[in-house]
């Protein structure tokens, strides 16, 4: 139980980080790279909170396709993108940034001050699931639930999102393909 | 058990540091990179809650949803990146003050 909470409090600590690191870093590349941990750490998080078939895809899916997409943007893109991020000065708090810090700052407290009101710990739904024993516990095998969840109740999402999947990746080779010559 | 809220906290802390990303940055790919920050705070949600739903599982199932659109959204919005660099040269939002030719 202790260990659980230990794992909980490393790897948020890691995703705060790599994410703030992500935030401040004036230099892209490294601030793609660190986005790997930031992910990592967030595949490690849903394991935590007993959703292992959503962290695999996790990995699968964002660190395994989405971000060597971007890597492969960026690098198609040119020397110059990466110079004009070098040439933005100030630091992480400069004049220019101030408004964005008090908008994501403002944003937190007013998240937070909710989150504390709400308490979430103690809503109707969640306490009658656990009341129900409808609570998922460390145990549980939920892939062949989720498998079947998906074939029967989640049916009509699943064929729209397959399909609204494919027309993205049409568009996309359509968009990046190269002008001919004209 | 970890608290429901402790997940809630650390996902409100990533919203906003892909937030002030989003708003900061003068790079469409670090704009992307925010969103997507943003984007998996929200499925941290998801999983979370999902907890408390072991026979319909509607947490974890839209988790997986919203990750594959991000992976849709990434592939159209870098596209048209790699195009507006093309087109201006630059990938600085601000810069970028045409839509046409």
């Amino acid at each position: 139980m202790m260990l659980v909470k230990v794992m909980f409090y490393v790897l948020a600590a890691i995703a705060l980080g790599s994410a703030l690191y992500v935030a401040a870093s004036k230099n892209l590349v490294r601030s793609v790279f660190m986005f790997f941990v930031t992910l990592f750490a967030l595949a490690g998080l849903y394991v935590l909170a007993l959703a292992d078939f959503v962290a695999i895809t996790q990995i699968v899916i964002y660190v395994g396709g989405i971000l060597v997409l971007i890597l492969f943007a960026f690098m198609l893109s040119g020397r110059e993108t990466l110079d004009a991020i070098q040439k933005q000065k100030g630091k992480f708090i400069s004049l220019s940034k101030l408004p964005a810090v008090l908008l994501a700052a403002l944003f937190f407290v007013v998240m937070f001050i909710t989150l504390r009101q709400v308490r979430v710990d103690e809503l109707d739904w969640v306490r009658t699931a656990v009341a129900d024993g409808n609570v998922i516990k460390p145990d549980t095998i939920l892939i062949e639930n989720i498998g079947v969840n998906l074939m029967t109740l989640y049916l009509l999402p699943f064929e729209a999102i397959s399909i609204l999947l494919m027309f993205a990746l049409i568009g996309a080779a359509h968009l990046s393909r190269k002008e001919p010559q004209a | 058990m970890i608290a429901l809220s402790d997940f809630l906290l650390l996902s409100a802390a990533l919203f906003c540091i892909g937030l002030y990303m989003v708003v900061a940055k003068r790079n469409a790919i670090q704009i992307l990179i925010g969103i997507e920050l943003m984007l998996n705070a929200a499925i941290l949600n998801l999983v979370a809650f999902g907890k408390y739903d072991k026979v319909n599982n509607g947490g974890q199932v839209f988790a997986l949803f919203a990750i594959v659109l991000a992976a849709a959204v990434t592939a159209v919005a870098l596209a048209i990146i790699l195009n507006v660099y093309r087109q201006f040269k630059t990938i600085d939002p601000s810069k970028i003050n045409n839509l046409g030719d």
